[in-house]
């Protein structure tokens, strides 16, 4: 009734390619992202620390695989890696040119971890499938243990951690721990989106086309000219990137300090998970996965006390553990392509509503 | 300029004219292991022609346009494309060269849709750096435009305006293999190749994938190459056929010549020993 199509013509190819041709959807994007710029007027520190921001850096770090996994098909298990090897070099980088904008770094760090994801992806032009996933594994653990046994990687703490020091951008604290949220969170905001943005420019391309050509018929893809080469090191390029870019942002706008146990293989199945719940081969779905492995059991953690359940925050934290758990199977049952495919049918039954078909 | 300089650009424009030799293989010897799946076979492909390629099950004929486009490399024989002996190719340099090809089984890259598979077709003629990619504005997005032009024009040519924005998995079947030609039109090749265009077709599609290929065959100018197991089909099609059996060619030569030949009809029909 109200989300439809009817009378929205496109009389050029250019109207009818953007990213969002119904005006509904137009509307609904700003009036999120005017709710994401007015957020920290409402919410509170905890809500921007605790919730937003990671959030925010995960969905990112979700797309990042979703490049490689949901578009490319290529599985990768390397992720937390990949984001490690963004967050140390970040790292290095703010503590060797100090004077630097922290944000170019930041943006720079990617690059690292798209080096190390070449190279760790070079296996994928044989391997496929699990096989390949064993591979990334393989990336997993070797580039943990760099970070634990390299003390060059950490300065020579004695505390084998990082930590991240202030730096400010225009006269404002945004990292370290005295920066306050409101300041993190426009940053991290700002960088998720712009890059968003970027990434599904890329996907709607050539670029983006050749990655899903070889995700659905590699054979047919290099017959019609595709380079496997080139697609599947893209691929693993442009996703470790936007990885690294994550993950030097959950240390630098989220964590504040961190050590090698962070960017272990649990934080690599945890963006696993957010891809493969909110669904492969969907921007919005990164969100969804995200906001669905992130926020959810805080909302439970938070909520069940809230109502007056009184109980002990042991209990409370398994409780929620058992409830996502239980959910995800659930969501995996009712839609095994996840939370943007049951948003997807959503919004195609509501284009006829209350008709059954059009 | 010389065509084998810049291949990309000049797909489809070699310079020949009709009758020419577009393609010859030369005593091609292909197998796998100890499988000999094809022996000694030479034939030529005429620029502007539609070559069959016909024989009974494993003769060979889809070996055949796989070592034509580069997926399979014969142990012996040469292949000249457009008068040179080509080198040793992988796929993707075939293409390329301006050879596309469709699948024996639907091989549409079923994540995307109709419009998306055919724009694939197009990926080679886009050359658009990864910056402009990322931005989708200016050089990048007249680009896409300009290619989507020509998309829409091979859509209303193959008469899918309706199923462009449908994902091709949710196609019939019948339209899958129509939106395949299209993508290989949108390569805008010289030589088409055609692995069973008609195979599970009702009349009535075949019908029309037949009118397709013989449109694109006049119209554009497009040189075919068809492996088809339905003879009638195939003797109305094509200007000449070649016959294959257990790997080696027996008859090669126009339709009514291939269909008297007695070597043919022991083939399709069997002959007691």
């Amino acid at each position: 009734m109200f989300y439809r199509e009817a009378g929205q013509y496109k009389t050029s190819y250019a109207a009818d390619q953007q990213i969002f041709p119904i005006r509904q959807d137009r509307i609904g994007i700003a009036v999120i992202l005017v709710i994401a710029l007015l957020l920290p007027l409402a919410a509170s520190e905890f809500m921007l620390s605790a919730i937003a921001i990671p959030f925010l850096v995960l969905a990112l770090a979700t797309i990042g695989l979703n490049i490689l996994t949901g578009y490319a098909g290529q599985l990768s298990l390397g992720t937390g890696a990949f984001m490690g090897v963004g967050a140390y070099s970040c790292y290095k980088l703010v503590t060797i040119f100090p004077e630097v904008n922290v944000i170019v770094h930041i943006l720079l760090s990617g690059t690292f971890a798209a080096a190390a994801g070449v190279v760790f992806g070079l296996p994928s032009l044989r391997i496929k499938g699990l096989y390949l996933a064993v591979t990334t594994l393989a990336a997993q653990f070797f580039l943990e243990w760099c970070f634990i046994r390299i003390p060059w990687l950490y300065n020579y703490n004695s505390s084998g951690a990082i930590e991240v020091p202030g730096r400010e951008v225009f006269g404002t604290l945004i990292t370290g721990p005295a920066a306050s949220g409101t300041a993190r969170y426009y940053v991290v905001l700002a960088i998720v989106v712009v890059m968003t943005l970027l990434i599904k420019n890329l996907i709607r391309g050539r670029v983006g086309r050749q990655w899903m050509m070889i995700r659905d018929m590699d054979i047919a893809a290099e017959l019609m000219g595709v380079r496997p080469l080139i697609a599947k090191l893209s691929a693993f390029a442009v996703s470790s990137y936007v990885c690294g870019v994550a993950g030097a942002m959950f240390v630098f706008f989220y964590l504040g300090a961190s050590e090698p146990a962070v960017f272990s293989i649990t934080l690599s199945f945890q963006v696993l998970f957010m891809a493969i719940i909110g669904g492969l081969g969907s921007l919005v779905g990164s969100f969804f996965g995200a906001a669905f492995i992130w926020i959810l059991p805080i909302l439970l953690r938070v909520g069940l006390p809230a109502l007056g359940v009184d109980v002990a925050a042991e209990t409370v934290f398994q409780v929620a553990q058992m409830v996502i758990g239980a959910l995800i199977i659930f969501f995996l049952i009712v839609e095994p392509h996840g939370l943007a495919r049951l948003w997807a049918i959503g919004k195609e039954k509501l284009r006829v509503w209350p008709f059954p078909y059009a | 300029m010389n065509a084998f300089v810049d291949p990309v650009g000049m797909a489809g424009h070699s310079g020949l004219t009709k009758g020419e030799v577009l393609l010859r293989v030369d005593n091609v010897s292909l197998s796998f292991g100890g499988v000999k799946a094809i022996t000694n076979i030479s034939f030529d492909i005429l620029k502007g022609e539609v070559r069959a390629i016909i024989g009974p099950n494993g003769a060979g004929k889809t070996s055949m346009l796989n070592v034509i486009n580069g997926f399979y490399h014969p142990q012996e024989g040469t292949i000249t494309w457009r008068g040179q002996v080509r080198r040793k190719m992988r796929p993707y340099e075939a293409a390329s060269h301006g050879i596309a090809r469709t699948f024996q089984n639907v091989a549409l890259f079923k994540g995307m849709t109709t419009l998306d598979n055919i724009m694939t077709g197009r990926g080679l003629k886009m050359n658009k750096n990864f910056f402009w990619q990322c931005l989708h504005w200016g050089p990048a997005l007249n680009e896409e435009i300009e290619h989507r032009r020509k998309v829409e024009e091979i859509i209303d040519f193959l008469e899918i305006q309706a199923i462009r924005k449908t994902p091709v998995g949710r196609l019939p079947y019948g339209l899958q293999k129509r939106v395949e030609l299209a993508r290989a039109l949108a390569m805008e090749p010289e030589l088409l190749l055609l692995d069973e265009p008609m195979a599970g077709m009702n009349l009535e599609e075949k019908e029309d994938m037949s009118r397709f290929i013989l449109d694109v065959n006049q119209q554009f100018g497009t040189t075919i190459a068809l492996i088809e197991h339905d003879m009638g089909v195939v003797m109305d099609l094509s200007d000449r056929v070649v016959v294959l059996d257990y790997g080696r060619k027996i008859a090669d030569g126009p339709p009514e010549e291939v269909q008297s030949n007695q070597d043919v009809i022991d083939a399709y029909l069997g002959v007691p020993h």
